[in-house]
């Protein structure tokens, strides 16, 4: 407390003084509105899943957002910030209503979130019109970035079609001719396998047969015997959390690890790798992020999480550190006046993030134009290998942004 | 297709077929014979696979763990029936609906603090922890296949005990007329209390068999809930035959389903099932 009333008092003598001469009255009505900012605190509202599948998702987002608040003394711009949570349960039915209250209720001044696709599309038509900074800090959905895209939207994470994309050239390069996709049948399923088919494909590839299973259903047993009947060269599969245990634990057992490699985008063996246990050894995903990162940031991250938190973090945690980094640029530009919507979106756009997966900056659909990694399962960790692709950018359909 | 596919497809679809029924079963008992909607069930099944995955770390057997989570389970379902469930046979579905969603959220959040939010994987226990070549490409689980076992006896089992014991036999009666079998001298309360009890451990057996060959996650219960519904609307309420026989239904269904439209998938189920209540509105063996 006594830390504002210093700051305040001196601005408050400079607008007495200043109000004398006539040439500065407008700086002066610029600057006090400033001045009663600062005193309240930036309000950030979480819409993330704290039930269900996705929990330990949501919480690795906070967690990690408010890692970053308190590493900056629980200031950005020197505004205090004040949380609200709300629970998303990943329901897109609910989507709508839950932005409502945080937005018209709340009133917050920035929404973090969400980790489903689908209730990232309905939260985003709610905030493109209320104007509300938006930090997408997981879900892929295309669209966000894409033909919803909007000034005041941004994401930390990646889009369906990023971490994909960039397995189809791996395998073309490693002589791979022909491809049996599987992925759970909803959007980000068919967007992550659109971009593996894409430069599959542009790269001498052939898609033998796209498989989909109901999502979230896991009873793999009659696909895993259509592929080992199809006999392709290698399998790119999308799946994550229990599904992604289940899949890589019955290909193993289904004895296809012999004979047709299996491939994924890297969420098939993030966080889930003690549950694959033996069964996930030597699996390659692509991702932006791996573990064993050795960057000075992510060394540093991992760290201070571990001790905070008492675990390591995950790739969703990055993300929503990131986020709040993005909010940190954005109010630091603006001096914490969060009324100044322009310059603080122009300073995010301009920024480059020092992210524990390494520098990235933003595309011109506010998504991250980012290193794609290699990674192979081993001994417990996913261990990057190499850059799969480098500075990739989704190609953001649709966007029309001015 | 050649014909060695097709054929170990038919195993699949059996095999999945089974391990529905042996899902649905409980449910088969708790709404089919006591009228009682619960939609909690899936909340025992994850119950089930948590405390495989507890008393495997805690007994260091899975084979142990199985009987001691198998008693727990019972008693879980004997406290729930006593404190909550027989107050809500007189009363409409609604109520039984709305207290077991309730469940469904105490179970979760249960779940959440006891376990927390992390993805567990539980080893295959011997001396099934191994796979047969069935083609150069192509292994088979035995444990999968041990599953298949294990249901066709539970699935005789429960035939023998409904329709051919004293206490079926006043299973069914109760079920058909409450008031009757009470005035014929028969403790209906406790009858209910047991079924309710079997119902649970059931659902929680099927989740401790699904436990090694799965994972152990959040949510798992919702998947299985509405899957169960199908198999037990298809063959008729109440009835364990028409369970058994839906479910193998449903496991072929599924399974073709899969592999011929790969992009309808999701709904080759319930078309299956939109038949046959347009054939027979009651179920495969659903009485009039």
């Amino acid at each position: 407390m006594s830390d504002i009333k210093t700051k305040l008092a001196p601005s408050r003598r400079k607008f007495l003084k200043t109000a004398a001469g006539a040439a500065t009255l407008a700086a002066t009505a610029l600057h006090a509105p400033f001045v009663i900012a600062q005193r309240a605190k930036v309000k950030v509202g979480f819409l993330l899943p704290y039930t269900g599948t996705y929990t330990q998702l949501g919480i690795a987002i906070t967690n990690a957002f408010k890692l970053y608040v308190q590493e900056n003394a629980g200031k950005l711009a020197g505004r205090e910030i004040e949380f609200v949570q709300v629970d998303s349960e990943a329901n897109p039915a609910k989507a709508a209503d839950n932005t409502n209250r945080l937005v018209n209720l709340e009133k917050v001044d920035v929404i973090v979130g969400p980790v489903h696709s689908g209730v990232a599309v309905s939260m985003v038509r709610v905030t493109r019109e209320s104007g509300t900074l938006t930090l997408v800090a997981n879900a892929g959905a295309g669209a966000v970035t894409g033909a919803l895209c909007a000034p005041n939207v941004f994401r930390s994470s990646f889009t369906n079609w990023q971490p994909s994309y960039p397995m189809g050239k791996v395998l073309t390069d490693r002589g791979i001719k022909k491809a049996v996709t599987l992925a759970w049948k909803y959007g980000a399923g068919e967007e992550a396998i659109g971009g593996f088919t894409e430069n599959f494909t542009q790269h001498g590839g052939a898609i033998v047969k796209d498989l989909w299973i109901p999502f979230p259903k896991v009873e793999f047993q009659s696909l895993l015997t259509e592929i080992a009947s199809l006999k392709p060269e290698a399998v790119f599969v999308f799946f994550a959390g229990g599904g992604a245990v289940k899949l890589v634990k019955d290909y193993a057992a289904a004895g296809l690890r012999r004979s047709v490699p299996l491939f994924g985008s890297g969420f098939l063996t993030d966080g889930v790798l003690q549950a694959q246990g033996a069964d996930a050894e030597g699996l390659e995903t692509t991702l932006h992020y791996g573990d064993s990162l050795i960057l000075p940031k992510n060394l540093a991250f991992r760290e201070i999480y571990n001790k905070t938190y008492g675990r390591y973090p995950d790739v969703y945690a990055v993300q929503g550190y990131d986020a709040a980094q993005m909010l940190g640029v954005g109010l630091d530009a603006v001096r914490g006046d969060m009324k100044a919507m322009k310059p603080l979106i122009a300073a995010i756009e301009k920024a480059e993030i020092d992210s524990p997966r390494g520098k990235f900056t933003l595309s011109k659909a506010h998504n991250p134009v980012q290193d794609i990694y290699l990674r192979k399962a081993e001994g417990g960790e996913n261990k990057v290998t190499g850059v799969a692709h480098k500075a990739l950018a989704d190609p953001a359909k649709g966007c029309k942004m001015a | 297709m050649d014909f060695a596919t097709f054929l170990i497809q038919v195993l699949n679809g059996v095999q999945y077929g089974l391990l529905l029924f042996l899902i649905a079963s409980g449910l088969t008992l708790i709404f089919g014979i006591m009228g009682v909607i619960n939609l909690a069930h899936g909340s025992f099944y994850m119950v089930g696979a948590y405390l495989a995955f507890w008393l495997t770390g805690a007994l260091g057997n899975f084979w142990l763990a199985l009987p001691a989570g198998i008693a727990l389970a019972a008693l879980l379902g004997i406290a729930l029936e006593w404190l909550l469930i027989r107050h809500l046979y007189r009363r409409d579905h609604l109520y039984q609906v709305l207290l077991t969603y309730g469940l469904i959220l105490v179970f979760e959040e249960l779940r959440s603090l006891a376990f927390g939010d992390d993805v567990h994987g539980l080893a295959l226990p011997a001396p099934f922890g191994f796979s047969i070549p069935l083609t150069d490409t192509l292994s088979y689980p035995v444990y999968r296949l041990a599953i298949s076992g294990i249901c066709l006896a539970l699935a005789l089992g429960m035939y023998l005990l409904i329709s051919r014991t004293r206490l079926g036999m006043m299973i069914r009666a109760g079920s058909v007329n409450r008031d009757m079998v009470q005035a014929l001298g028969i403790n209906i309360g406790l009858l209910y209390r047991l079924v309710f009890a079997l119902g649970v451990a059931l659902a929680a057996f099927a989740g401790m068999l699904a436990a090694p060959a799965a994972s152990v996650f959040p949510g798992m219960g919702n998947q299985v809930l509405i899957i169960s519904f199908v198999v037990i609307v298809i063959g008729g309420l109440g009835s364990i035959r028409g369970a058994l026989v839906a479910a193998l239904l449903i496991g072929l269904a599924d399974v073709f389903g899969q592999v011929v439209f790969p992009q309808i998938s999701g709904m080759t189920v319930y078309l299956v099932m939109a038949a046959v209540l347009l054939w027979r509105p009651r179920g495969l063996f659903g009485v009039a």
